[in-house]
């Protein structure tokens, strides 16, 4: 694709976004919209580390919950706004993530064992959350005040009391928002240096070593830009739910969400965590939706049908629905042409 | 006791060796799960993150052999342990090794898939709740002084020390032992010499999957069964592996031993929840500064 | 220009380089040669950072280098390739040059055009938006060349990079490795390929079993008997004298 039909078709895309609700009145709708733009805020998270940095995480739930526990304590706690405690969310989730790079790339895990140790992390963190009641309120998790007063809405980053717009839209766009803003800095990291870098770690770590690039201060960079985003997930969530606790914050769900997305969608690309999370999200829709007249309400079907579709893109189309598509817009133009 | 600065309860010894006793027959079945995972990572060089969906399944597998043909468990093992290495046998063959093009990292994610789509699947088709069986043997045993054993855990005790000794001999005096070995040391010299490595990878896995599936059998007079039980085993599965030396058999069986003992002593001197923390801590300490466990040899 | 004194390094007891000391003095292309498994690739190994030598010391431009990591020591001007190429394989060949040119060139846009320059220089011009993973044995050395190069190194330690090309091939990177040469940048290589070796170097360093055996010209070092030794076998020396009094007489 040529630069400018990717600028279009961004352009494009940001516009559909953001006009969606004009379109939409059902709230199912919408929260089906805000699921999926949340879920591609954690797949870009995950994107960053893994799909650029080739360093597969199985434990990225910990930067989501860290950056939840700490909004929501933050408040709980101590009584801070909401919008002083997201930059502590976000700087201290990014902490845990220097932390844990640290270490395992220090020690030279790769492959099979960073999963390991990322999955031992969130582990670990869910255990805490969960026994260090004095401090995190144990398995019970944390509920925050939900503000009834319509004039503090947007001072209390809570919207279902605010004006009928703000209660219907506020949080579509606010994920969207923070969509917009990881995406375009996950879009700067692959036009510098840095991500230039980073591909070259992921696809031979000696040789880009041999051509100058301190792999180790590169994977930290790419960790710590990816907990950041994912707890800007973590952010929104607890902002929307007013609720957190240690099977939300550090369950394997959110670690699975992350890597499904941009797997699905198209590994190390900007576009591919937004693709995945639609694709899936639709096929879950629809799937539950068939299923419900069969067998009524079951959990699962979503997630079997996420798994399968996982190994068939592994299998047939390693570079995701992206891949796939660009195959497609190629041969289309190509018709075009003649 | 004061330990690290933290204040501990104070327990007699008695209390203290049963818990390191009762740790001793929580680590055998840890053991069991472990065995199938450090052989096929020592071969296939990948971490089976399906290993524990496999045993869930294998699990309800005697379960429903108990429920609807009054098999007992122990009995079913005829049964699943040959059915598990067809099954595992076919997933490596018709699938794991399809999709993921000879790529390590994407054996990992196909392996993490097809663990999510058996575990959601035992949920869509079981329900999330517990279901146990009731052996009119479940509470029998000896009394050991310090600790009561029931004849479930003395069975999966022996059951562990067996499987690993089978398991030993069967590698070191068999012929496909001998080729399942080559292909470990040495994937492309075994090739050349004319071993189908495709068949073996295959056969390692079936293997695998049927020392779970005997690793199910002992469990379930002990363990109730739901889709969660899987995921729970296979972390603590993965420390042991990665403990004892990924690819050793009798790193198993002691790492499983030891992280046992560590659980209970964690529970009995940090409380029930804060207790587990202890196999999180080994995991990432032995990780970090000894990946190639305790038995392990240093691969390049 | 680099000063390698007394290096050694072992592997769980068998010594792969032992007490090697050698000297590469500027604008010169100077080569090792030495025997299958004489430790050449070891050596440079341990002169790039890749491995931390037991004892001994390198210098570089006068500063001291041994145990840096190689990421530094490339910042400093020297970079090796390898003997086998490690191409970025999902990448370009654009893209790939890139990535050595970043060390000097912050931005993307400079960068890449920078990877074009020196993808004409080693004669991949044409192949700029190819995929390195489905480039030939000889686009791959040319590649490994390539990339080294777009790092603006004042040494590059190249090894075998004419391993396995043909009689053309070899012809044209021949010539490519003088012009880098002439633009000023030092070259040490390791060698098999002896007409490469005779019509490049300066000077010439043999090593076998881990230990410097001789030195000097091409042309010398290859009439000393104790490197006919090292290549054809013990006594080979005495033989190949005696066939040439025999052809004389």
């Amino acid at each position: 694709m040529t630069k400018r039909e990717r600028i279009l078709g961004w352009a494009f895309i940001v516009c559909v976004l953001a006009l969606a609700p004009l379109f939409i009145t059902s709230n199912r709708w919408i929260d089906f919209l805000e699921l999926t733009l949340f879920v591609a805020v954690l797949g870009q998270g995950w994107n960053v580390l893994g799909g650029y940095g080739g360093q597969y995480s199985f434990g990225h739930a910990v930067f989501f919950g860290t950056g939840a526990y700490i909004q929501a304590l933050l408040q709980y706690k101590l009584g801070w706004s909401p919008w002083l405690t997201l930059w502590f969310a976000i700087s201290g989730t990014t902490a845990v993530a220097a932390m844990i790079g640290y270490l395992s790339f220090r020690y030279g895990l790769r492959g099979s064992y960073f999963a390991l140790i990322t999955l031992a992390f969130a582990e670990a963190f869910h255990v805490v959350s969960r026994s260090w009641s004095s401090f995190t309120e144990g398995g019970q998790g944390v509920q925050l005040t939900l503000n009834q007063d319509p004039a503090l809405a947007l001072a209390t980053f809570q919207f279902s009391f605010g004006g009928p717009f703000m209660k219907a839209y506020g949080f579509y766009y606010t994920i969207l928002a923070i969509l917009m803003i990881s995406y375009a800095a996950t879009w700067w990291m692959e036009h510098s240096r840095f991500g230039a870098q980073l591909v070259a770690v992921r696809e031979n770590e000696d040789a880009a070593e041999a051509l100058g690039v301190n792999a180790f201060l590169v994977k930290m960079r790419a960790i710590c830009l990816s907990a950041a985003i994912t707890a800007s997930g973590g952010v929104y969530y607890v902002q929307k739910f007013l609720f957190v606790e240690p099977g939300i914050a550090y369950g394997t769900a959110k670690s699975v969400e992350a890597l499904f997305a941009p797997i699905i969608g198209g590994l190390g690309t900007v576009l591919g965590p937004l693709i995945g999370s639609f694709f899936i999200h639709g096929v879950g829709e629809i799937a539950k939706e068939a299923i419900h007249g069969v067998f009524g309400d079951r959990p699962g079907v979503d997630l079997i049908l996420f798994g399968i579709i996982l190994v068939l893109i592994l299998a047939f189309a390693p570079r995701g629905l992206v891949g796939i598509l660009e195959r497609v817009w190629i041969r289309l133009k190509a018709r075009g042409d003649a | 006791m004061e330990f690290l600065g933290l204040d501990l309860p104070s327990y007699s010894w008695q209390t203290v060796l049963g818990s390191a006793i009762s740790g001793v027959f929580l680590g055998s079945i840890y053991a069991l799960v472990a065995l199938g995972l450090t052989l096929i990572y020592g071969v296939l060089h990948i971490i089976n993150f399906a290993h524990g969906a496999l045993l869930m399944l294998a699990m309800y597998a005697v379960f429903f052999l108990w429920k609807l043909l009054g098999l007992d468990p122990y009995l079913a093992m005829l049964i699943v342990v040959p059915g598990a290495y067809i099954f595992g046998y076919g997933l490596q063959r018709g699938v794991i090794g399809k999709a993921s093009h000879g790529r390590d990292e994407i054996i990992l994610l196909v392996t993490l898939g097809v663990s999510i789509v058996i575990e959601n699947a035992a949920l869509f088709f079981f329900s999330a709740s517990e279901r146990s069986v009731l052996v009119p043997y479940d509470l029998d045993g000896i009394d050991l002084g310090v600790t009561y054993a029931v004849y479930p855990e003395l069975i999966a005790l022996g059951g562990s020390l067996l499987i690993t000794f089978a398991l030993w001999l069967f590698m070191s005096l068999t012929d496909t032992g001998k080729a399942i070995r080559a292909v470990a040391k040495e994937r492309q010299g075994a090739r050349l010499v004319g071993i189908n490595v495709d068949h073996i990878f295959a056969v390692t896995f079936g293997i695998g999957t049927a020392c779970v599936a005997a690793a199910a059998s002992l469990l379930v007079p002990t363990y109730a069964v739901h889709p969660q039980i899987g995921y729970l085993f296979v972390l603590i599965a993965f420390t042991v592996v990665v403990l004892g030396g990924m690819g050793s058999f009798i790193g198993a069986l002691v790492g499983g031993f030891l992280i046992g003992v560590t659980e209970q002593l964690g529970r009995l001197y940090l409380g029930e929840s804060m207790g587990v923390i202890t196999i999180s801590v080994i995991f990432i300490l032995v990780l970090l500064f000894r990946p190639t466990g305790l038995f392990g040899q240093r691969s390049g | 220009m680099l000063d390698v004194r007394a290096m050694s390094k072992s592997f769980g007891g068998l010594k792969a380089v032992s007490e090697a000391s050698l000297t590469v003095s500027e604008g010169n292309i100077v080569s090792l040669i030495g025997p299958n498994g004489a430790g050449k690739t070891t050596l440079f190994a341990l002169i790039s950072g890749f491995l931390k030598p037991d004892s001994g010391a390198v210098t570089f431009n006068d500063a001291g280098i041994t145990g840096q990591r190689p990421h530094q020591i490339c910042h400093q001007g020297l970079v090796r390739t390898f003997q086998v190429v490690q191409p970025f394989a999902g990448l370009t060949v654009r893209e790939n040059i890139a990535v050595g040119a970043h060390t000097r060139i912050a931005g993307r846009a400079a960068a890449l055009a920078a990877a074009g320059e020196i993808a004409q220089l080693v004669g991949m011009g044409t192949q700029l938006d190819q995929s390195a993973g489905a480039l030939t044995i000889a686009g791959r050395k040319r590649l490994e060349l390539a990339r080294a190069l777009a790092t603006g190194p004042r040494l590059l330690l190249l090894d075998e990079v004419m391993a396995g090309l043909n009689a053309t091939e070899i012809a044209d990177l021949v010539t490519v490795v003088r012009k880098i040469r002439d633009s000023g940048v030092t070259i040490f290589l390791i060698e098999h390929v002896m007409q490469a070796v005779m019509s490049l170097s300066d000077y010439t360093y043999v090593l076998n079993h881990g230990a410097m055996i001789a030195e000097g010209q091409p042309s010398q070092v290859t009439k000393d008997p104790n490197v006919i030794e090292a290549y054809l076998g013990h006594g080979a020396a005495k033989r190949l004298l005696e066939m040439e009094a025999g052809a004389d007489a």
